[in-house]
């Protein structure tokens, strides 16, 4: 162009633009490939935790002609119910497995051949004779559940290229199995063992109900505690203190608390409440009120928020005709900051329910095979039983982790959709 | 009767205290032309007669609450015969717990000595009268509360004020609860640090180069002071907080400059919320992820190309902690951006700076406190975060900068000190203590420069 | 407070003048019109020809075409709203970082549209410089901020030159004197008008052709407002200048053209003894007689 030419800098900054362009792509690169990376390791997290753990919902069930001779079962059909629960009912699957496989004869083979079964289909047949004595005498098809290590075998999970010293199924074991999916007797079903049981020993029975209840007594005592103190704190902070010295070291305090280690909490809980009070261990009431003490500032932060947020109007309209303080802050500007509040509280319950540190210290990593009862039973909770799980080194429990991930996550993205619901009606005021 | 059965009724009693002191304002009312005569209105006198019942009433249970097991527990001590009461803390401890156990369940007596059945039976009986007077204590405290509250009404009573300034007295409560945590952190932890420091000299705790905590387990082997040396875990520890910082800051930052400065506000409303997924995972998954999926993935891809990885590498703990941290980085960095005043990203444009001239030249030179502060909040999380590096790092203390070992940190020494059984006279369990005082002040170190560096450089822009 | 409103220029507009502007509403509401007075001149610099801009879909600039002469000064003035900053930023493509904007029509700078495929933001802005309401120095030292444009451009090859380049311009600014020993102390630690004189040296540092400035006084005290006035005189000689400005004395003071803007429509041009003695359209006469501002 002939007129820029007028300008005296044109040459030199023609001469520049073509690298000064090639850097500003670059730069834009550098920004998509960053956003892109964080799309990534989510991506790998999550596919990594359901490709894990979506076998855990299923479980692998044998069907096995069961003899129930009385004989076999030392009882007779008339026997009472206390007899009946003392009936040899693992003789019982033992020799009706024998019988599926007559060419097993060698002792050591027997074993890995009973080994098929878990140990709770034991329990599962005792109960169906008590619930039905007439099955005495019987025989008839029944659908035990399969061993952990055999079902994921059926599930695909062992390959035979392994070397056979690598594993625990073994050769033999994986033909047994063959031969009875020939023959569909081999059937997976939804896992409902692990809604319905505590944590167990054996992969294929252990299940995350105890767990489950544990998080809720434990989240049930924080939010009792952190909810009422969180708000009241903020209404204090926000609406009365004066400015002084004390007031400012409730809000440093605050933020500092906010900012510390979750662990530090841990010790606090165990040097107070567990050493000092002596309050029970492994207990959800002493989780409760640590995992309150680390929620407080996240809910008293939000909350001031939500109570800042409130026009100054509503407050002199209500103090124009005559409401007090007190009644001002409890009829208008909280019931007005309340959904802001509510957003806070569950974000913050949302933190507590995934907070697992804390609460190795104050012992509730115990193995807990009981459904807790209350706040003062020992419990584990969701986390933390993630965490033990992850350290068992059979490898059912690799799934079972997954597994309890995936529901603990499932809670967390109710949480925070209804967080973010909350959050999206309250803008729109 | 149960501690929840005495709240029940001291709630019901508040209750009762309340509809009986609105009645009493009114009777107290009549000689003055009915209610319209009072100062305040018959339910504030109500309040007032709850309050009164019900506070110092709930106090007392509280504290008899807290202090009951201890109390119980040196009595039944107390009257155990002299050999035993000279026990080691950790035995006699056990000691009482079958006591209690047979106390409670009173199941097998087996394996029970003589002193113990007595001591059970003893204990028992301090258990019911300690119910039995707890009981009546709160409900003589209620009733004198609303006796007293009663006592007090009449048409001048300020009720209204009077229970207001109760109220903000119990809202300054429950404000005072964080400076209250505060001190009880400082205290716990200092206390068993100062236990922990008279065994273990401080000197050779900060300095030492070794750290074998399970060697002390006896307490006379308490001289082999040189096994609790604690460089070898802060190096582990900023090891591995380095390797986070390499991860998240870089991600983060220019993630918040992407979205902030290029992306288009749909892009950026689609995408912030899916990066912050990464701060709500639970850090139990992240460790799992870590455990199991990454560090075995770098052992594999070191070993493809002739590297020796341990197996719980620094490396996989830190990458792991980095994506963890990386949304922590990208809202911090995303407010700090935001704060430098759009004229100068408008001076900048208008001389004819290219975008990425602007960012590098102005806003990030200006912005550079704000995010230095941010990046100290980061390293200041990353040194506390505890389930990822239990996880997936090391338990053995090797004093080594290399990422592709196995390290171990301060928050690991902490958990597995302390799960498990604990006595609380050995130095290994008093040494998470003092671990415990450093952690926590080296993160509110970090934290008080962090928020200070941050709000100067936030007033400036003001 | 709640009775008032603050407009988008900052300025505070009581319910008065709110009516007023209510009124013109109702009775102006043509989207033909015919601008009055001279908006083409032989020797123009720049020249804008039935420019449109939208935000959205809310129309901001109807139709308006404009010359802007070489080394000359022109204001232009008119209620808050009417559209002289859009105009004005339109200039220089400065609209660019608002996503939702869009120009039509054609703008020319020495013939060359400014708006062609052909064109870049950098150049054009090296250009057309600006200088903005609020003083707005870089967080760095008075050197570094007048150094800024010569940098990222790579107009000086060594320090001497650079020393130069920034002498100069601050000389030119009329600043230099006042900051000569302290080159390196930070230019956010000036007062207000000397940090206007900075962002005036910093924008002329790259020898601009023409000078936007979007109510250059706004943020000053009289004083100061009277120094960047007495500098826009003399920097005439060299440059082109448009500022933009809400005080009818400062444009009599130091344009020598006037354009006014009406609610995004440019209602009259002419020389700004005439616009000021003699205005020929009624909305321009009820401004600058006060009548609503």
């Amino acid at each position: 162009m002939s007129s820029a030419n007028s300008y005296k800098n044109t040459a030199a900054i023609k001469a520049s633009l073509k690298k000064r362009y090639a850097r500003e792509r670059r730069f834009q690169w550098y920004g998509r490939i960053a956003v892109m990376t964080g799309f990534v390791f989510l991506f790998i997290l999550l596919a990594d935790i359901v490709g894990k753990g979506l076998p855990a919902f299923t479980q692998q069930y044998i069907k096995v002609t069961l003899d129930l001779d009385a004989d076999r079962l030392g009882v007779a059909p008339d026997a009472s119910e206390a007899e009946l629960l003392r009936a040899d009912y693992l003789g019982v699957i033992r020799s009706s497995l024998r019988d599926m496989f007559p060419e097993v004869t060698d002792r050591k083979e027997k074993r890995q051949l009973y080994r098929l079964i878990s140990i709770g289909a034991e329990y599962d047949l005792r109960d169906a004779v008590v619930d039905d004595p007439g099955l005495i005498g019987q025989k008839f098809d029944k659908w035990l559940l399969a061993h952990a290590e055999a079902a994921s075998y059926l599930k695909g999970q062992v390959s035979r290229d392994l070397p056979e010293g690598d594993r625990k199924l073994k050769n033999t074991q994986m033909d047994w199995l063959d031969s009875l999916r020939d023959r569909d007797r081999t059937e997976g079903r939804f896992n409902t063992l692990f809604f319905t049981e505590g944590d167990s020993r054996e992969p294929e029975l252990a299940g995350i109900k105890a767990a489950l209840y544990g998080s809720f007594f434990t989240l049930l005592v924080t939010f009792l505690l952190a909810f009422p103190v969180g708000v009241f704190a903020a209404v204090y902070l926000e609406e009365f203190a004066p400015r002084n010295r004390l007031t400012d070291l409730i809000e440093i305090n605050i933020n500092n608390l906010a900012a510390v280690p979750s662990i530090v909490f841990g010790l606090l809980g165990l040097a107070v409440f567990i050493n000092f009070f002596e309050l029970p261990r492994s207990a959800p009431l002493v989780g409760g009120v640590v995992l309150s003490l680390m929620t407080l500032p996240t809910i008293i932060i939000t909350s001031r928020a939500a109570i800042q947020a409130v026009p100054p109007s509503i407050r002199e309209a209500a103090l124009g005709v005559g409401a007090s303080k007190l009644q001002t802050v409890f009829h208008h500007v909280l019931p007005v900051s309340m959904p802001g509040i509510l957003t806070g509280s569950i974000i913050g319950m949302a933190q507590a329910l995934g907070e697992s540190a804390p609460l190795l210290m104050i012992g509730m990593v115990a193995f807990i095979m009981d459904v807790p009862g209350g706040v003062t039973d020992p419990a584990t909770v969701l986390p933390v039983q993630v965490f033990l799980w992850a350290d068992s080194p059979e490898r059912g429990f690799t799934e079972k982790t997954s597994g309890a991930i995936m529901v603990l996550m499932g809670f967390l993205i109710v949480m925070n959709a209804l967080a973010i619901y909350l959050r999206r009606r309250f803008e729109l005021k | 009767m149960q501690t929840s059965t005495v709240l029940l009724i001291l709630v019901a009693l508040a209750a009762i205290s309340f509809f009986v002191g609105r009645k009493r304002s009114h009777l107290v009312a009549v000689g003055q032309g009915g209610a319209y005569g009072l100062h305040s209105l018959p339910k504030h006198y109500g309040y007032m007669a709850a309050l009164w019942a019900g506070l110092p009433a709930l106090l007392v249970l509280i504290l008899w609450v807290g202090l009951e097991s201890r109390v119980l527990t040196n009595m039944v001590v107390s009257q155990l015969p002299a050999e035993i009461q000279a026990l080691p803390e950790s035995e006699l401890g056990l000691y009482f717990n079958q006591i209690v156990s047979f106390a409670q369940s009173g199941s097998d007596a087996l394996g029970l000595s003589e002193s113990q059945v007595a001591a059970a039976g003893y204990y028992q009986e301090l258990l019911a009268d300690s119910r039995v007077m707890k009981a009546s204590l709160v409900f003589l405290v209620a009733v004198i509360g609303c006796l007293l509250a009663l006592q007090r009404i009449s048409p001048t009573l300020r009720a209204r004020n009077h229970v207001e300034s109760i109220f903000t007295w119990i809202l300054f409560a429950c404000s005072f609860i964080a400076v209250l945590t505060t001190l009880g952190i400082v205290l716990s932890v200092l206390f068993e640090a100062i236990r922990f420091f008279h065994a273990i000299p401080v000197t050779d705790f900060l300095f030492g180069l070794q750290w074998s905590p399970q060697m002390a387990i006896r307490i006379d082997q308490v001289g082999a002071s040189g096994s609790f040396g604690f460089v070898p875990l802060l190096v582990g520890t900023l090891l591995i907080s380095t390797v986070a910082m390499f991860i998240a800051v870089p991600v983060g930052l220019m993630s918040a400059i992407y979205l902030s400065e290029y992306a288009t506000r749909r892009f950026r409303s689609l995408t912030k919320p899916v990066l912050e997924i990464l701060a709500g995972v639970p850090t139990v998954v992240y460790g799992f992820f870590a455990a199991l999926t990454v560090a075995p993935f770098i052992r594999n891809l070191g070993e493809s190309i002739g590297l020796s990885v341990a197996s719980e590498s620094a490396l996989a703990a830190g990458i792991v902690m980095g994506i963890m941290i990386i949304p922590f980085v990208m809202s911090l960095s995303d407010d700090i951006i935001n704060a430098v005043p759009d004229s100068m990203r408008e001076a900048s444009l208008g001389m004819g700076a290219t975008m990425n001239e602007t960012i590098r030249k102005v806003l990030l030179p200006a912005a550079l406190p704000g995010i230095v502060g941010g990046i100290l909040l980061a390293v200041s999380r990353a040194i506390g975060e505890t389930m990822i590096v239990v996880m997936a790092a090391g338990l053995s203390a090797k004093l080594t900068i290399n990422p592709l070992e196995a390290v171990t940190t301060i928050t690991v020494q902490i958990v597995t000190l302390l799960v498990g059984d604990q006595e609380f006279d050995s130095p290994k369990t008093l040494a998470a203590f003092a671990l415990g005082l450093v952690l926590f002040f080296v993160t509110l170190l970090l934290n008080v420069i962090a928020l200070y560096v941050v709000r100067k450089y936030r007033e400036q822009y003001e | 407070m709640n009775s008032m409103t603050v407009t988008a220029d900052g300025v505070i507009s009581s319910p008065a003048t709110a009516r007023a502007d209510l009124d013109i509403r109702e009775h102006e509401h043509v989207s033909h019109y015919q601008t009055i007075g001279e908006p083409f001149v032989d020797n123009a610099k720049m020249s804008a020809r039935n420019v449109n801009v939208f935000y959205d879909d809310k129309q901001a600039i109807f139709d308006v075409s404009l010359d802007i002469g070489g080394n000359e000064v022109i204001a232009m003035i008119g209620p808050s709203g009417c559209g002289k900053s859009t105009f004005l930023r339109v200039l220089n493509r400065m609209n660019d970082i608002i996503p939702i904007c869009r120009v039509q029509g054609d703008i020319s700078l020495d013939g060359d549209n400014i708006y062609g495929s052909d064109q870049d933001t950098v150049l054009l802005r090296a250009r057309v410089g600006m200088v903005f309401q609020k003083p707005n120095p870089f967080p760095k030292s008075i050197y570094e901020n007048v150094a800024y444009g010569p940098r990222i451009h790579g107009l000086a090859h060594s320090k001497a030159e650079m020393d130069e380049i920034v002498e100069t311009s601050l000389r030119r600014a009329s600043l230099f004197d006042e900051v000569k020993d302290q080159l390196d102390k930070p230019g956010t630690g000036l007062s207000g008008g000397q940090q206007q004189r900075l962002c005036i040296a910093r924008a002329i540092a790259v020898s601009p052709e023409v000078i936007l400035m979007d109510e250059p006084c706004s943020a000053l005290d009289p004083i100061a407002t009277a120094r960047i006035e007495e500098l826009i005189d003399e920097l005439k000689a060299n440059y082109t200048i448009a500022i933009v400005t809400h005080s009818m004395q400062q444009a009599a003071r130091v344009s020598e053209r006037t354009a006014y803007f009406h609610l995004g429509k440019l209602i009259e041009v002419g020389d700004t003894k005439e616009i000021f003695t003699m205005p020929k359209h009624e909305l321009t006469e009820n401004y600058i007689t006060g009548r609503f501002g």
